[in-house]
């Protein structure tokens, strides 16, 4: 077995990914708490992870997870953003389209994660069925139901 | 990466701390001869990386030999970084830092604990340090103890030299070795060779 990294080199390596997706699925005012919640939970199982090929997978598995309890414990949908115009731009971290992430933001859950996963993290539609925790085709299908729309939304 | 992102893993880290997940700290910090690692565990100081010492190498040693929940966290070394400062500065003559030892092991730490004592500004011979630390045939073993100390400047086997006087190694250089005996009054200021 190869030893795991530094937990900083993790940390440093995939947080602008695991950033871009929580603000797509939970919004910019969840997203640092379901951040802090996705590394705390990686780190406390990190030294008993026996597989470290495929990191990002798992974090943005475990990235996932936090952005469902953080709507259930808000006991509702998320509500679309009415004013996309005040998400700034970040530093250094390319912003597509603040009226785009708000409408992703808008979408039903495995939607967004879907896009999110998609083009927030560049997953192919294995690991966003692995991540969603439903078949290949069922990520298809919610990536391309919310796709659809996306379209109709900002056409 | 952005502020927010930035802003979030500060308050990771400190959550990390509270949760008892830091298991190995670390920070750079200045020093006269080029950066230095430090790392600590929740027991202390258990790792000084010398300027010419590879970084990322001694990282990943870490995480291997303690854990792999190391973190970059430089609050958690502010007293660690205080006292080498002034340790520089020729300020204070002992460090009151506590020492995680587990990087080394039975012959090893009894003679890295026997430098541990040797005051400022004296040194002793490799032959004395195996002595004391119970083996006085073992010279060759206190050198090479002393080669792999995994906290140097806090535990001062630049104080130990070969019998006779001579400056015998140093793991971040002989010049260093020689620097710090200078600051510490042992070895007079030599003109630049």
């Amino acid at each position: 077995m190869t030893a795991l990294p530094p937990f900083q080199t993790v940390l440093d390596e995939h947080a602008n990914a695991v950033m871009a997706i929580l603000h797509g699925a939970v919004g910019r005012d969840g997203a640092e708490d379901c951040f802090q919640e996705t590394f705390l939970s990686a780190l406390r199982a990190y030294p008993k992870l026996e597989d470290d090929r495929n990191l990002r997978g798992w974090l943005l598995t475990i990235a996932h997870r936090k952005a469902i309890d953080h709507h259930r414990a808000r006991g509702r949908a998320p509500v679309p953003v009415a004013e996309p115009a005040e998400l700034a731009a970040p530093d250094g971290f390319p912003e597509p389209d603040a009226g785009l992430w708000a409408a992703v933001g808008a979408l039903p859950p495995k939607q967004r994660a879907a896009v999110a996963l998609r083009y927030g993290s560049d997953l192919p539609h294995s690991k966003i069925a692995a991540a969603l925790g439903c078949s290949p085709e069922a990520a298809r299908r919610s990536l391309h139901e919310g796709l659809k729309r996306l379209r109709k939304e900002l056409a | 990466m952005s502020t927010a992102t930035v802003q979030a893993i500060e308050g990771l880290k400190a959550r990390a701390a509270e949760e008892s997940l830091l298991d190995v700290a670390y920070a750079t910090t200045d020093s006269p001869f080029g950066p230095l690692l430090l790392a600590q565990t929740r027991r202390g100081l258990v790792r000084v990386g010398l300027p010419n010492q590879d970084s990322d190498e001694l990282l990943t040693d870490l995480a291997k030999r303690v854990s792999p929940r190391v973190l970059e966290a430089p609050g958690e070394l502010d007293e660690a970084r205080r006292e080498l400062d002034l340790y520089f500065e020729g300020r204070i003559d002992s460090f009151d830092l506590p020492l995680d030892w587990r990087l080394s092991g039975g012959f090893r730490q009894r003679v890295l604990r026997a430098i541990n004592r040797i005051p400022y500004g004296q040194t002793r011979s490799y032959t004395e340090m195996a002595r004391k630390a119970g083996n006085e045939r073992a010279v060759r073993a206190a050198g090479t103890a002393c080669g792999s100390n995994p906290i140097p400047l806090v535990v001062p086997c630049h104080r130990v030299l070969r019998t006779g006087g001579a400056l015998g190694g140093y793991g971040g250089g002989l010049p260093m070795k020689e620097a710090l005996l200078q600051l510490e009054g042992v070895l007079d200021e030599s003109p630049a060779s």
